[in-house]
């Protein structure tokens, strides 16, 4: 199954797709993109890079197991829902930075909060698909 | 105040701590306790009945649910204190009398819990001026009697006796339930004391037949009354203090208790009237010609134990002050003599292995204490004089003699029974104690004096009121009369009445018991045939019924739980149809929402391009090719939420899409090929049931869009959108801020999902590694 | 455009239907899949999208004007998607493993390996 045209292919696309996740997830909050849809390209690009380059190649790419990223996710989340309490604000109340960042537009904990669905979304994804082909 | 609630109380506390007690104190000392329990609270009751005999009453009324009119209520009255002497007296010397008759026994203890349980629930069923509360106790008594019935839960027939009496006495407790929320709501309250004064209007409702025949059917099934009767001779698998106590003394008579409680509510109506008088004399007749043909011991007593509560029955239908009092001195005579008799079976059980009384004989030498106790109960049992039994079965003949009609015929019933008695009472005297000794599977011998003093004493009692029964009548039998009737008794309870038709029918009595019980064997040959009747008994009728009922619910189980999933969907699906389409087509009427706009073409191409794809996706022949056209559907809406002001829906879906067909493909060839598994007919069936659903989705949809939107939700989450949380796609605000806490449980259901998919494959690796 | 929907989420459903009442796994997973879109699509529908109205505040605005298309129903599904597709995997897991153990894809044929044990044992 592995065609010298994918793998080549795959190996300039992939750091452009992550780009691109990267990209989808931080304009989110403004424009069409979010978390999820981040997440999900970011998977896609590995799992393309998996099927041209085989799974333990894309786990070796991706650094972390994706369980890491999936507990990490979730985690990031439960966190940007606890920082609001510091303040005596309730759990998951969306705090802001002042003043305008560039690109993103702003920093705040629904930006983190997202992150973290990222992450999720990533995890599971790569975990899925790296469990049916592990067999 | 708190003094009855703690009385009743008491049994409760006894139960919990009794298995303790016989574990952690000598046997002689937990015993004592056990014993004092209810000799103190017979004490109490004792010590009231004076108080109670010139009219004074005691109640209380503690708010339990207060919205249901159902209080924590009691009153003390001349019933409720002659039945708590009976319950509280024969519990103090079945309580010693196990102590002897269970000993060796590991589960002592246990026996202890549950006779104190009984003996709460009983004092509380007597005492409870609530109707509700009555009830409760009602049904704790059933239980714990199903727990004594069990005892002995190694043996199937026990444990078989015990589930017929729960369930007999447990339906027809649901059906006194019924009877008593319907009488509550005709009378106006559930408080006894309440519905006393509302007789009138009771008696005058259009529900009080039902009322009558519900409660009937209740107090039926626990006094064991034909047809209810046939659980009582099974639940002599029973130990037989626990037949002494619950199934002849006491419980039984909860019927009678609450068909005598209820009288002057309920009562003086023909309906009342000829329904008791019907069933108690059936049962009478039914119960002692049962009791002729039995050879067991306690059998025999058990039978005559249903005769005697049809007795009782009889005589609170005739409602008049002669039966009234009649019934009150029976139920009296018959605790002591039959409570002995019961006790003296369990002894000659224990000391000889058998109750047959074929294999019995010549015991009066070896147990002499033990024959004279029944010696007293029978001649009692047979109605002699000087015996409490005599003077109660002479007021038996009186009422009904002076029953306001049927006169001759209840009392050509009563002879019948009467004469049975006789020549039971001298069957089971002279059966095991008279004659030579026969052998037997134990030694037989004279037991300890816990086993003793039970049956004597009970024995002596009923000499000792026959003797004074001026006594007892003055302190026990006219307050308990009084309690249920208006008009006041002038009874004095006397043995010797002088010369009168009453004297003449005990004298034939008498003298035709004795000539049947001399020619018993014949007797019973000449009625062999009769046996042959029993098994078109009830019975068999519950048998029947136990058959038909577990067959069904294996039937039920066996049509809804077949283990077909495509069954459970179709039903599923079906019924939605139905829950849906209804509403849909009949209550919601036509909208004036906004007119339907005209499609687009390229619109029209997605549509027709997705059901297409939809189609191929049913009828591909092969896996890959209905993985593409799932693709092609998922690219369809895809489209869809692009032209439709969606951009956040149309990414998501079509990287969703991509990686589900990746996902396909990946184990598409580990996965069976299609194949067509389901027939002909089945496909038309499901073709039609999802054209159905299709349709109705359809119309759904249409009529839905016909309606104006109205929306409070959504104009916050546009006006807030920047201002709140900063944020201009209101999608991704939504999820991340507005409703982050829904956002942060989907992603964990992600997790879990993720997860649970690593786990289930991993699992499988593992297991293969290790072997 | 109310009846392009109307017809679609009809079709969906239909195949939806028919497709879990098979016996074959496969197809059963399938028919989720369908059912979920119809669902989807079912739930936009209610929201009464409009065409080409985005539901993002513009730049030179402070709310959301009309017209819009429903942020709402949008945000329902864009978490209902991800999780259908979770789902999916699931399911596709789990016959995998079923397969493997039972060896056959009738649902029918694999109720005996759960049948529940007939007469005596209460």
């Amino acid at each position: 199954m592995r065609s010298v045209i994918l793998s080549a292919a795959t190996r300039l696309l992939l750091p452009l797709i992550l780009l691109l996740s990267l990209f989808l997830l931080l304009r989110g909050h403004n424009e069409a993109g979010g978390g999820f849809v981040g997440g999900l390209v970011a998977a896609a690009g590995f799992v393309l890079h998996g099927i041209a380059h085989g799974i333990e190649a894309s786990r070796r790419v991706l650094l972390v197991e994706p369980r890491i990223l999936l507990g990490t996710g979730l985690l990031v989340a439960v966190v940007s829902g606890l920082l609001p309490l510091l303040s005596r604000k309730p759990f998951l109340t969306g705090l802001w930075i002042p003043g305008d960042v560039a690109v993103i537009g702003g920093l705040g904990t629904p930006m983190l909060f997202d992150v973290g669905v990222y992450l999720v979304v990533l995890g599971v994804v790569t975990m899925v698909v790296d469990t049916l082909a592990e067999e | 105040m708190f003094t009855i609630p703690a009385v009743v109380l008491t049994g409760f506390v006894a139960s919990v701590a009794a298995p303790w007690l016989w574990r952690r104190l000598p046997r002689r000392i937990a015993t004592g306790i056990l014993v004092f329990v209810p000799l103190a609270l017979f004490a109490y009751f004792l010590n009231l009945a004076g108080p109670v005999s010139v009219g004074q009453s005691f109640g209380v009324s503690l708010p339990w649910v207060p919205q249901l009119g159902i209080t924590f209520s009691f009153a003390i009255d001349g019933l409720s204190v002659l039945f708590a002497l009976l319950i509280t007296g024969i519990g103090a010397l079945v309580a010693l009398y196990a102590s002897g008759y269970l000993q060796g026994d590991a589960h002592a203890g246990r026996f202890y819990a549950y006779i104190m349980l009984f003996m709460g629930s009983m004092l509380g069923l007597v005492l409870a001026d609530n109707l509700i509360l009555l009830f409760v106790f009602w049904e704790l008594t059933s239980i714990s009697s199903y727990f004594l019935i069990g005892y002995n839960h190694e043996r199937q027939e026990a444990r078989a006796a015990a589930l017929q009496s729960l369930l007999v006495t447990g339906v027809g407790g649901l059906i006194l339930l019924a009877g008593f929320i319907l009488l509550g709501s005709v009378g106006g309250s559930y408080d006894v004391s309440a519905l006393l004064q509302n007789g009138e209007a009771v008696r005058s409702s259009p529900l009080y037949l039902a009322v009558l025949l519900l409660i009937v059917i209740g107090a039926c099934t626990k006094s064991a009354q034909f047809p209810f009767h046939f659980w009582l001779p099974a639940a002599m698998e029973a130990p037989s203090p626990v037949s002494a106590y619950l199934h002849s003394a006491t419980m039984v008579k909860a019927g009678v208790y609450l068909l005598a409680r209820i009288s002057p509510i309920l009562g003086a109506t023909p309906e009342w009237h000829y329904l008791l008088s019907l069933v108690g004399a059936t049962t009478m007749l039914v119960g002692a010609a049962l009791a002729f043909g039995q050879s067991d011991l306690k059998r025999i007593l058990a039978y005559t134990t249903v005769s005697a509560l049809g007795m009782l029955v009889l005589m609170i239908g005739l409602d008049t002050l002669s039966s009234m009092e009649a019934a009150m001195v029976f139920l009296v005579a018959h605790a002591l003599y039959k409570g002995a008799l019961f006790l003296v079976a369990g002894t000659v059980d224990h000391e000889t292995g058998t109750r047959d009384i074929r294999r019995l004989g010549g015991l009066r030498r070896l147990m002499p204490v033990t024959a004279l106790a029944a010696l007293l109960a029978a001649l009692s049992m047979a109605g002699l004089p000087p015996l409490l039994g005599f003077i109660g079965k002479e007021l038996l003949y009186e009422a009904k003699l002076q029953a306001p009609a049927t006169a001759w015929i209840l009392t050509a019933a009563g002879i019948g029974t009467n004469v049975l008695f006789v020549a039971l009472a001298a069957r089971v005297l002279t059966a095991p104690f008279l004659g030579s000794l026969k052998e037997t599977p134990h030694k037989p011998g004279e037991p300890g004096l816990s086993m003793l003093a039970g049956p004597v004493l009970l024995g002596l009692l009923g000499l000792l009121c026959g003797l004074f029964p001026y006594a007892l009548g003055k302190t026990l039998i006219i307050p308990a009369v009084a309690a249920t009737r208006a008009d006041q008794t002038t009874l004095e309870l006397a043995l010797w009445h002088g010369f009168n038709p009453v004297l003449a029918l005990s004298l034939v009595t008498l003298a035709t018991g004795f000539a049947v019980f001399l020619l018993t064997g014949s007797l019973l040959r000449a009625t062999a045939f009769l046996g042959r009747l029993r098994s078109l008994g009830p019975a068999r009728w519950y048998a029947i019924g136990m058959k038909a009922l577990i067959g069904f619910a294996s039937l039920c189980t066996d049509v809804l739980q077949n283990g077909r999933l495509g069954w459970y969907l179709l039903t599923i699906v079906l019924a939605s149809l139905l829950l849906v389409g209804y509403p849909l087509f009949v209550l919601i009427p036509e909208g004036a929402g906004p007119a339907l706009t005209a499609p687009a073409f390229h619109e029209l191409l997605i549509a027709v391009v997705i059901l297409l794809a939809a189609l191929g996706a049913i009828l591909a022949s092969s896996r890959l090719a209905a993985v593409a056209a799932l693709g092609v559907v998922g690219f369809g809406m895809a489209l869809l939420f692009v032209f439709y002001g969606a951009p956040d829906l149309a990414m998501t879906q079509f990287a969703i899409e991509s990686l589900t067909v990746i996902l396909f493909v990946l184990v598409i060839h580990k996965l069976p090929k299609f194949s067509k598994l389901s027939g002909r007919g089945e496909r038309l069936r499901d073709g039609i049931v999802a054209a159905a659903g299709g349709v109705m989705m359809c119309l759904l949809t249409l009529i839905i869009l016909r309606q104006p939107l109205d929306s409070a939700v959504t104009p916050f989450y546009a006006a807030n959108s920047l201002l709140l949380a900063q944020g201009r796609n209101v999608v991704n605000v939504i999820l991340v801020d507005f409703r982050a806490l829904d956002t942060l449980g989907e992603i964990t259901v992600l997790a879990v999902a993720g997860l649970g998919g690593f786990a289930l494959l991993r699992l499988r690796l593992t297991r293969k590694e290790r072997q | 455009m109310e009846l392009v929907f109307a017809l679609v989420i009809g079709g969906l459903y239909a195949a939806g239907i028919y497709m879990i009442l098979r016996r074959s796994i496969v197809k059963l997973i399938i028919g989720l899949a369908l059912l979920s879109q119809a669902a989807n699509l079912l739930i936009f529908a209610v929201g009464r999208p409009g065409r080409g109205t985005p539901p993002i505040v513009a730049k030179d605005a402070t709310t959301l004007l009309p017209p819009f298309s429903d942020p709402l129903p949008q945000a329902l599904i864009l978490t209902a998607i991800v999780i259908s597709f979770a789902v999916t995997a699931f399911a596709l897991i789990l016959i995998k493993r079923a397969y493997q153990e039972v060896g056959t894809d009738d649902l029918d044929a694999m109720r005996t390996t759960d049948q529940r044990q007939h007469a005596g044992t209460p």
